[in-house]
């Protein structure tokens, strides 16, 4: 039986790590462009390993590095102001729906839940945020139209439901405003679906192409993840003065095939780098979801 | 004395009370804002798929055009196709995202060594915290038709390399490996979670019962996993009319050669409205996207709470 077990496991330890490789080759093909000499490509196509390692794609992206600097900062910005000011405004949604005393909640709930099941669709919000906000072309428009999220406001809630109702009311008899409770108690009882909440909001926006599709037309707003989905088809776009770079015609000193890949990389990695942090928290919040069902 | 102590106490409870009612308001006040602006005011908007819109007229401006939009939608050649794609292509990635992910959860769950496990999860979950974008290069590295890698392995076993980019009829599969690529890691752990709430004593039962590995399976985990699927198939359905936009853009790479196999809805939508500027006819696709994903919320849920009241969502 024993020996049985053992068998079993280490058969299963087998499966699971050739799925892991799998999923993960492709990164590793990505990388390996990336450090692969472009007349190796051109001879002998993408390989698992490079031939030999070279570095002339990421000189060629750092050489005139002001396109991807600005597409990160811009992004950096955005998706840090969205972190912090989503994380707020839908705590403070959330923690008067927990609240047993707050009585307009059901109704509230349901206003909010309604929007999930039917919405105007993609046309109407373009018109309002083109024609009448008049957001399109300004770096808010990042932020302010996604500002709330229905679903995290949800997971919120359950989350502050759960905890325990005799410390918010002591602090409550002792006089202290729901505000006070609020960020004085309930934020750091909370700590874990904060976090989750907050990173979960700067991935998204960090992964963030189809705002800069529907709203951007000025590349100097570009979000990283844009710029990378142009560069597929427009590797000329990493030149700072595009018109040189057009004139030059279709960009014959570039490396282009590596130079794609390495971008692809240098855009990718900082979320490849810190997610693992952060992953017992996802997984927690998922717990928390299927608890709530 | 007694009294009147107790009195200002209630008087100043009630004033507290009302204080807490104003707070409450006040911290609701502008995510409510929010949603109405956002969610609610756009439903107006629904009008423009039954006007001739104009930009310069504006929404109230435009003339009203009865229902040419749903018209030039439901009659236009490639209604059919776009129709059958999105139903079908949203079923078989429905089906195989979590049939995979329902599978690794197994898997995981009997894996003993709690470190191979984070391992694992940590290695297969990645892909879900990648954009569609860099998703779509890592598949054009496998399909890219001169230095792609399935070209190469294709020609090692003597088969000619193909422009991939130009054969609709593998991307219904492709793209399905992308989905599970992608979401199969992290949709896996709301099962895991679920399987790891099962109490030990139903296998200790089953295994003096004499039940065998599969039993197991079948009889214990499946069931428990049984309230998920119905939230996730009742939303599933509702979204059935939908799909994932990123996945059905980004990764074909837009190419007009693949629509009639990876044309959906949500694209078709996008690119009436932003590529062909035609405003009404956009939004009356909208529209029946979101009628019929009420609808199919609505009577599934329905359908479901007639079976099993405890598993509908509503």
């Amino acid at each position: 039986m024993k020996r049985n077990n053992l068998i079993s496991q280490i058969a299963l330890t087998v499966v699971l790590a050739l799925l892991s490789i799998a999923v993960v080759i492709p990164f590793i093909i990505l990388v390996s462009v990336s450090l692969s000499n472009e007349t190796d490509i051109s001879y002998y196509g993408y390989s698992l390993l490079p031939r030999q390692v070279d570095l002339t794609a990421y000189k060629y992206v750092f050489r005139n590095p002001t396109t991807i600097l600005n597409a990160y900062k811009v992004t950096a910005i955005f998706s840090f102001a969205s972190m912090v000011l989503s994380t707020l405004m839908i705590s403070l949604f959330a923690y008067p729906l927990s609240r047993k005393n707050f009585k307009p909640r059901r109704k509230l709930s349901f206003i909010m839940y309604f929007t999930t099941m039917f919405n105007g669709g993609l046309v109407p919000s373009y018109i309002l945020i083109t024609q009448y906000l008049h957001l399109d072309n300004k770096i808010w428009v990042y932020i302010i139209p996604g500002l709330f999220s229905v679903w995290s406001a949800f997971v919120m809630r359950t989350f502050f439901q759960g905890l325990p109702e005799s410390i918010i009311e002591s602090a409550y008899i002792d006089g202290a405003g729901e505000y006070r409770i609020l960020f004085e108690i309930v934020y750091p009882l909370s700590k874990p679906v904060l976090a989750t909440i907050a990173v979960g909001i700067f991935l998204g926006q960090w992964n963030n192409w189809y705002t800069s599709m529907l709203y951007i037309d000025k590349p100097e707003l570009y979000s990283l993840q844009y710029m990378l989905q142009r560069l597929m088809d427009n590797i000329a776009l990493l030149q700072e003065n595009q018109q040189l770079a057009e004139m030059i015609t279709d960009a014959v000193d570039i490396p282009s095939e590596t130079v794609r890949m390495a971008m692809a990389v240098v855009v990718a990695g900082p979320v490849l780098f810190v997610f693992p942090f952060f992953q017992k928290y996802f997984v927690k919040v998922m717990f928390l979801g299927s608890v709530n069902g | 004395m007694k009294a009147t102590t107790a009195k200002l106490k209630t008087v100043k409870n009630k004033r507290k009370v009302n204080k807490s009612q104003i707070e409450f308001w006040s911290m609701c006040i502008l995510p409510i804002l929010h949603i109405v602006v956002f969610c609610y005011i756009p439903l107006i908007g629904i009008i423009i798929a039954f006007k001739d819109y104009k930009f310069a007229r504006g929404i109230f401006g435009s003339s009203w055009c009865g229902l040419d939009n749903f018209k030039v939608f439901l009659g236009s050649t490639e209604f059919l196709h776009i129709a059958w794609n999105t139903v079908k292509m949203n079923a078989i990635i429905i089906v195989a995202d979590n049939v995979a992910a329902i599978a690794l959860a197994v898997l995981l769950y009997n894996l003993k060594s709690r470190l191979s496990t984070k391992i694992f999860q940590t290695a297969l979950i990645t892909p879900n915290f990648l954009s569609w974008v860099i998703a779509a290069y890592m598949v054009f590295a496998f399909l890219n038709p001169n230095y792609g890698l399935l070209n190469k392995i294709l020609e090692t076993f003597g088969v000619s390399a193909k422009d991939w980019y130009s054969i609709p009829g593998a991307w219904p599969y492709i793209l399905t490996i992308a989905s599970i690529w992608k979401n199969f890691g992290m949709g896996s752990i709301l099962y895991y979670a679920a399987l790891m709430g099962i109490s030990p004593e139903l296998f200790e039962a089953l295994e003096i019962d004499g039940g065998k590995r599969w039993h197991k399976i079948r009889y214990i985990m499946l069931p428990e996993l049984v309230p998920i699927i119905c939230i996730k198939l009742i939303f599933a359905i509702g979204g059935i009319f939908g799909g994932d936009f990123g996945l059905f853009y980004q990764v074909p790479r837009n190419v007009g050669a693949l629509y009639s196999t990876t044309d959906i809805i949500p694209t078709y939508i996008f690119r009436v409205m932003r590529v062909q500027g035609n405003m009404g006819v956009s939004a009356a696709a909208g529209l029946l996207q979101s009628v019929v994903g009420f609808i199919l919320v609505i009577a599934t849920n329905t359908v479901v709470k007639k079976i099993d009241p405890e598993r509908s969502l509503f």
